[in-house]
């Protein structure tokens, strides 16, 4: 069994204190991780800025070059991985073990940290405008233009706290490092392993471990992270995001409540993205903030739920190996009954039916785990609270609502697909400042162009842009 | 016989001095208790309720089983005076609490029992590191609480002066369960700002009692001036918390100490102080706790029967007695657990090392708040 430790600055700092992560449905011990403590952190970042300077001794163009070499070492190389090595394959069977995603979904997100990293030159060129990334690393410079700026970096690293649950999120942190601000990282408890591994195919590639912290424990040091660094994302529920809400200092991602919303000119075509609605919902075992949990529409809405329920109702629990496996466990004790009981408690609510009920229960209990299959909820008006409900898992309420009431009654989104011709309503949507990414047009919310910004523009979010003037 | 087995038989043949030892003080200390003469109204009016006939049946610590699991709420409101022996009836009574964040705190009376305690703790203290004289700083909860006097007290054992701060845990868990941790973080930084301070003042203070987060604070603040905890001319801390770990010891030693003396200790308002033995790096920092016996006595018990204590080296419960001519605790369950510690020298009893809260409550118990 492998033992992880701790890394400061990339060094490896084995821990008195070991926490053994286990196979969730097996309890099998899958390795021991040093856990580090939240004074630990703070001690660390002192020296934060030798991260950065490390970097910057790298030229950005240079660091994104390296960034396609650490693409296919990540992808495709065996790994060193604390006192062992990792090839993809182990690597795949080991996250899912822990995190309760099957094997392909761990394989497909796998890929998505692959294209990010192979296609950072682009990104980074769509997130700045083209800016000269030289810029970024002097702090001004010159624009094309004959203009000076000046771009401040608000933090030497950017600190993260990631989730256990959702290895899809890893794509959003990655461009920091040829950005040149060091990693300080406090990884899930069930998902210590694409930070690990993305270390260590940076490391092959040549970019300086010293850039890169990476401190497994708990919730202090969480705490620590984000109380230390000037810069950090955390991933969490709803009430991380209204905890950490208004600091500028501290990115939250959490639940997207991402939705289709089917015009008046398109609904009674709904058959025709039958498709695009399952695979918003169902992708990625439903555990994506990008995964839309409710359709809305005027009419047909019981008709769109029932098709919908015809086609997810009957998936069921495989095996995590199953290539064909579509759903997730919950791996903590108790949490999908938990999950189960509010759903249920929902399903009471006047004109709430649950269309899913035929296709037999939902919560399927394990020894050591549970799963919800699943669920389609079809709600008369959008007052009902599943409308306007979240879950991990494949859950989706189709809404009835007049498409003139749907902008304000919606909530926030954080993906909206509006599948519409209506050119008065699409601008109505361009301007609610309450979605984030806007799809116009039969795209699946799970549909992403990363050249685009997510949930803010991480280069605003890591510099500030300032008035800098020179005077010889 | 071989140095090693010599050892042995010393040790065996003082673990069963010390038996007799707690044997003997159980059967005073019931005796005191639920004699009309000395009692507690509190104990007296148990005894019509009890089964058995304490001033009889209890005769060795063992039978201190035949006694319920004693109720933490009885130690919550009035009147306070039902706790004072008769024979302390017209001493002055001092009241300790501890809790009370919502709701009414448990309270515990005193007379010198906090003065004993830590004069027989100050008699462990290496005179090297806590040199007697030198003066003390208290960096820890201020208000009605025993530890505020008891290091005071301390230092006044060991020839020196205390200065304190002032520190309402109280007032920091409720900052915890609001989550106004910006706040938790001024008040913090308002405990440090008052320590760095009289630190600062010319006292020549040496010694200090601290808490594990606020030691780290204190080292981290003093680094952003330019200066250590050694600097300061700290050379010895007492400090105690379940967040007393291995790892977090050890992250203390190498991180800020610079050698500065250290010792962990478990204690609280019922039972005293638990001293432990030497922690060093060769065994791994590990820190195992032996109570002030026969005082009060800590036993490692099974998860599902209280009754029953676990193997050496196994893990349950910490159940804690206090025999004490002020205050008779039998079987007081503690919010933690460890593993069971075999009896060491200077110690001839069981100890537990480990210590962490109780698995079963630990998701609702708010730890290391100070």
């Amino acid at each position: 069994m492998l033992s992880i430790p701790a890394l400061r600055w990339g060094q490896p700092y084995p821990s008195l204190e070991i926490e053994t992560v286990v196979h969730f449905a097996t309890g099998e011990a899958v390795a021991n991780v040093s856990q580090a403590n939240g004074g630990l952190v703070q001690r660390d970042m002192r020296n934060a800025q030798a991260a950065r300077d490390a970097l910057r001794a790298i030229s950005c163009a240079d660091l994104i070059e390296r960034c396609k070499s650490a693409a296919d070492a990540y992808l495709n190389g065996t790994l060193p991985l604390g006192d062992g090595q990792q090839s993809p394959d182990e690597f795949v069977h080991a996250q899912s073990a822990t995190s309760g995603l099957p094997e392909h979904i761990c394989r497909a997100n796998m890929k998505k940290n692959h294209a990010v990293l192979s296609n950072m030159e682009r990104m980074l060129d769509a997130l700045t405008r083209g800016l000269d990334l030289a810029i970024l690393t002097r702090g001004y410079g010159k624009e094309s233009r004959g203009v000076v700026v000046s771009y401040q970096a608000q933090s030497p690293v950017l600190g993260l706290v990631l989730p256990s649950n959702s290895p899809g999120v890893h794509t959003l942190w990655l461009p920091a490092i040829p950005l040149q601000l060091g990693l300080v990282m406090k990884p899930g408890s069930q998902e210590i392993w694409t930070p690990y591994r993305v270390f260590a195919a940076m490391v092959e590639a040549g970019i300086p471990a010293e850039a890169f912290s990476i401190y497994p424990g708990g919730h202090d040091v969480g705490a620590a992270v984000m109380a230390a660094c000037n810069r950090s994302m955390i991933f969490g529920g709803q009430a991380t995001i209204e905890k950490h809400k208004g600091d500028p200092r501290i990115q939250v991602h959490g639940p997207g409540f991402s939705k289709i919303l089917l015009g008046d000119d398109a609904v009674d075509r709904w058959e025709d993205y039958l498709e695009l609605m399952v695979e918003s919902i169902y992708s990625n075992a439903g555990r994506s903030c990008i995964n839309a949990s409710s359709v809305w529409a005027s009419r047909h809405t019981m008709e769109i739920a029932q098709a919908l329920a015809d086609r997810l109702g009957p998936i069921e629990v495989k095996p995590p190996t199953d290539p064909t496996s579509g759903l997730a466990a919950f791996t903590l004790p108790g949490a999908a009954a938990a999950i189960w009981r509010t759903i249920e408690a929902g399903f009471r609510e006047e004109h709430v039916t649950h269309v899913t009920e035929p296709f037999g229960p939902r919560l399927v209990e394990q020894q050591r785990c549970g799963y919800l299959r699943p669920t389609i909820v079809h709600c008369k008006s959008p007052t009902a609270a599943l409308a306007k409900s979240e879950y991990m898992f494949p859950f989706a309420a189709v809404v009835e609502c007049p498409q003139e009431k749907m902008i304000d009654q919606m909530g926030y989104t954080l993906v909206g697909t509006a599948i519409t011709g209506n050119s008065e309503w699409q601008q109505q949507l361009t301007d609610a400042t309450h979605i984030d990414r806007l799809n116009i047009g039969p795209i699946p919310t799970n549909n992403l162009d990363w050249l685009q910004p997510h949930e803010g523009n991480l280069v605003e979010f890591l510099f500030r842009a300032r008035a800098y003037q020179i005077r010889k | 016989m071989s140095p090693e087995a010599k050892d042995s038989s010393n040790l065996d043949a003082a673990a069963r001095t010390a038996h007799e030892v707690l044997d003997a003080h159980t059967y005073e200390t019931v005796q005191w208790h639920f004699h009309e003469s000395t009692g507690c109204p509190f104990w007296l009016e148990q005894r019509q309720n009890l089964k058995f006939d304490p001033l009889k049946d209890i005769r060795t610590f063992d039978d201190l089983k035949k006694f319920e699991p004693f109720e933490d709420a009885w130690l919550r409101g009035g009147p306070v005076r039902r706790w004072v022996p008769k024979a302390f009836a017209d001493r002055p009574i001092y009241v300790f609490e501890t809790g009370g964040t919502t709701g009414v705190p448990k309270s515990r009376i005193a007379v010198d029992d906090w003065r004993t305690d830590y004069s027989l703790f100050s008699k462990t203290l290496p005179d090297e590191h806590f040199p007697p004289g030198a003066n003390w700083l208290m960096l820890g909860p201020s208000g009605p609480r025993r530890l505020r006097l008891a290091i005071e007290h301390l230092a006044q054992v060991r020839g020196g002066i205390c200065f304190c701060i002032d520190l309402d845990p109280r007032w920091v868990i409720k900052l915890i369960n609001k989550g106004w941790m910006e706040h938790l973080e001024a008040y913090k930084q308002h405990c440090i700002d008052q320590a760095i301070t009289i630190l600062g003042a010319g006292h020549d203070i040496r010694c200090m009692f601290t808490t594990p987060k606020l030691l780290e604070a204190l080292a981290l603040a003093l680094e952003k001036r330019g200066q250590t905890i050694r600097g300061t001319g700290i050379t010895g801390i007492f400090s105690g918390g379940t967040e007393f770990t291995p790892q977090w010891t050890r992250f203390a030693t190498e991180e800020f100490l610079e050698g500065v003396y250290m010792t962990p200790t478990y204690g609280n308002t019922l039972m005293g102080l638990a001293c432990s033995k030497p922690v060093t790096a060769s065994e791994g920092y590990k820190i195992s706790y032996y109570a002030p016996q026969p005082r009060a006595a800590i036993e490692v018990v099974d998860f599902n029967n209280y009754d029953h204590v676990v193997g050496y080296g196994q893990t349950g419960r910490v159940k804690l007695t206090t025999l004490t001519k002020e205050f008779f605790v039998p079987g007081f369950m503690e919010r933690d657990e460890g593993e069971r510690e075999m009896p060491y020298i200077h110690y001839p009893w069981d100890g537990v090392s480990g210590v962490r809260p109780f698995h079963e409550l630990a998701e609702a118990t708010t730890v290391g708040v100070y």
